[in-house]
């Protein structure tokens, strides 16, 4: 690859400039109005853009942009309909039908944060600490996708090591959550919003025009289908711009169930359930000021997730045509017409002859599909001649299969380096206020909701603030911890489906029962929970094969195999949320039907509107 | 169309657009469609929430 990591002057302008106008707009809000509190309070609105990108802000983070945008990049446009749901249920839905409810409901109750809404609703201390228990001990596992994707990205793009990045990032975000940095200044998330839409409009204006064209582009990629890793065709990838092969009982299955249940349903429908989203509903002042905020939330979140999503696809495309060359041995033609052909990777010694690249996993000659466009008589170092081929590859190859780098690979190869520089500020900014809201919600479960909650003899405790901050420097410790640790597939994107799809499994029915029944009783919110996330764990634990056999214990149970259902085809592959979450709303229903409604008394304090 | 075959792509990529509009059609139509009022409720709400931040 060619070696654009440096950093040059014109960088250090770039960064320079981003941060005096970020510190300004901060000054300025520290000086008047600058959370979304602040606004409420002094009776004003805020301008539907500052509510919709400070929003969307904390949703879309390094997690989307390098973690998911990757897994675009290695499975292909299918993750578009990540996309289309984060629109239509993570705004459409989120925004028009859960946001006044959840508004209302907190205000009636008083409640401040997610579990303490649900405790309220249920009138439970046992709900509220259960959502506390739940969110500080799994929090951390979602802060370590976003953190392992900011430092990805850094160690590609400025040429450094990832754990030099890694622990660089988690100094920042230490010194921008420890002390106070986590106050939402509502001015300088939407500067930094704005940054990111129109490094995004660049990216993809960029990519287009680098291929010929939108339609030049999808079909350049749809014609190297035939190019696609052997691995993952093997489990049912038919090239990057179509779903990946549909049925059940084969593993040639496989990647529609995890593309289709852990990557789109798991987060896709997870984003309902995100204590940290949930929250920024109450801080709204009005369901006028939501409705308003619907378009920009809507083009926003295009922008965040759809271009990534398209440029980690098309990204194969355009390392076809501008990659570095590669050399080797044709083992089998591909495509004669296309000039595409398997081929065994070769490198010339210092004597000038060939020999193999040995894959260093399989100890076994490396191969890659490379759209051939040279030929040549050469030599290999047994003295046989054969005929050498140069061509160029898909961007999976160039990064070996590592999904997370194929964004930053991209981008630190292919766009100019000043814009690499602002992406990555782009990328941090992202990071700081998903990571802000992260930690603010850690530090409040430990804080407000156990700490206050499990007070002596059953009466609440005084709020801590020290139990708050160290709370954050714990989940700091273990983010970083795993971050450092867990470096496999697609590590960021798995990270976040776990966390969303936990999320929607153990709170999803509860919240929206809680929203919209009269009839939910705490009885079937609190077991509804506990079946969401034990079976969920169960799943992770002992089923999903990807993650079950990287924590072991099903190794253990079954005498080394990587699933409880290893000897059925499929089910190793399908997500936690498609059993957990029927379970848990079904649980809900009956335990509900069978328990005594809440008191009237309560419910006219839930909701007055319908008394 | 679009270079793009698989129909189920296609849709996912013209159904990120057409979601797209319809925000922006609805955001237009509900404009000033619901109520905005800040309620005492609201105030107070706000009040508690702007302490527990400021002293974090």
């Amino acid at each position: 690859m060619p070696d654009h990591a440096s950093v040059g002057w014109i960088d250090i302008i770039v960064i320079l400039a981003y941060l005096s106008v970020t510190a300004y707009l901060g000054w300025l809000g520290y000086r008047g109005t600058r959370s979304a509190a602040d606004f409420l309070v002094g009776g004003r609105s805020a301008h539907p853009v500052i509510m919709a990108v400070s929003y969307g802000a904390t949703f879309i983070s390094t997690a989307a942009i390098v973690g998911f945008g990757g897994v675009a990049g290695l499975f292909g446009m299918s993750l578009l309909w990540l996309t289309f749901l984060n629109i239509g249920v993570g705004i459409l839905i989120a925004f028009i039908v859960l946001g006044e409810p959840t508004r209302r409901l907190g205000h009636h109750l008083g409640a401040h944060t997610f579990p303490e809404l649900l405790g309220q609703r249920y009138q439970s201390r046992g709900i509220q600490i259960f959502a506390g228990v739940l969110i500080f001990l799994f929090m951390p596992l979602y802060a370590a996708a976003v953190m392992t994707g900011g430092s990805v990205f850094a160690a590609t793009q400025f040429g450094i090591d990832f754990e030099v990045a890694l622990l660089i990032f988690a100094l920042i975000t230490a010194a921008y959550v420890i002390p106070g940095g986590i106050k939402a200044v509502m001015y300088t998330d939407t500067f930094q919003g704005f940054v990111m839409v129109l490094a995004m409009i660049f990216l993809l204006v960029f990519t287009y025009s680098s291929l010929g064209g939108v339609t030049e582009a999808h079909q350049y990629l749809t014609d190297m289908e035939a190019m696609v890793p052997a691995p993952l065709a093997q489990i049912g990838h038919q090239g990057w711009t179509e779903m990946p092969a549909f049925g059940w009982g084969a593993p040639t299955y496989d990647l529609w169930w995890i593309v289709v249940t852990a990557i789109i349903l798991g987060v896709g429908i997870g984003v309902l359930a995100q204590p940290q989203l949930a929250v920024r509903f109450m801080t709204v002042r009005s369901r006028r000021e939501l409705d308003r905020a619907v378009p920009i939330g809507a083009i926003f979140i295009m922008l965040m997730t759809g271009t990534p999503f398209l440029v980690g696809s098309l990204s194969n495309a355009w390392f076809a045509q501008n990659g570095p060359i590669l050399n080797g041995k044709v083992i089998q033609e591909l495509d004669a017409e296309k000039n595409q052909a398997l081929v065994e990777l070769m490198q010339q010694t210092d004597s000038g002859a060939w020999t193999a690249i040995i894959n260093p996993k399989t100890q076994a000659p490396a191969t890659a599909a490379l759209i051939v466009s040279e030929r040549q008589e050469a030599e290999e170092a047994s003295g046989t001649r054969f005929e050498l081929v140069g061509g160029r590859s898909s961007a999976v190859t160039y990064v070996k299969g590592d999904a997370d780098t194929i964004i930053p690979t991209f981008i630190s190869t292919a766009l100019p380096h000043w814009f690499g520089a602002i992406f990555f500020l782009a990328l941090l900014a992202a990071a700081m206020s998903t990571m802000s809201s992260q930690f603010h919600t850690i530090g409040t479960a430990a804080g407000r909701d156990l700490y206050e909650r499990i007070g002596t003899k059953g009466q609440p405790r005084e709020p801590s603030l020290l139990v708050m901050r160290l709370a954050i420097v714990v989940g700091l410790l273990i983010a970083v911890t795993i971050s450092y640790t867990v470096r496999q597939e697609y590590i960021v994107a798995r990270f976040t489906a776990i966390f969303f799809g936990l999320c929607a499994a153990a709170f999803l029915p509860a919240y929206i029962g809680g929203l919209f029944s009269r009839r939910v009783t705490k009885a079937g919110a609190l077991a509804s929970m506990t079946v969401g996330l034990v079976v969920s764990l169960f799943w992770l634990l002992l089923v999903k094969a990807k993650e079950a056999s990287a924590i072991g214990l099903v190794q253990l149970v079954t005498g080394g195999k990587t699933s409880l259902l290893a000897d059925y085809p499929n089910w190793p592959s399908v997500d936690p949320i498609v059993v957990a979450l029927p379970a848990a709303l079904l649980t809900l229903i009956l335990v509900s039907a069978f328990t005594r409604p809440p008191a009237a008394e309560h419910l006219d304090r839930c909701f007055p509107e319908t008394r | 169309m679009l270079g793009l075959d698989d129909p189920f792509v296609l849709t996912a990529y013209l159904g990120i657009i057409a979601l797209a509009v319809l925000s922006i059609l609805y955001g237009l139509i509900r404009r000033n469609a619901a109520r905005d009022e800040v309620t005492d409720e609201d105030r107070q709400w706000a009040l508690e929430e702007k302490k527990v931040d400021d002293e974090f």
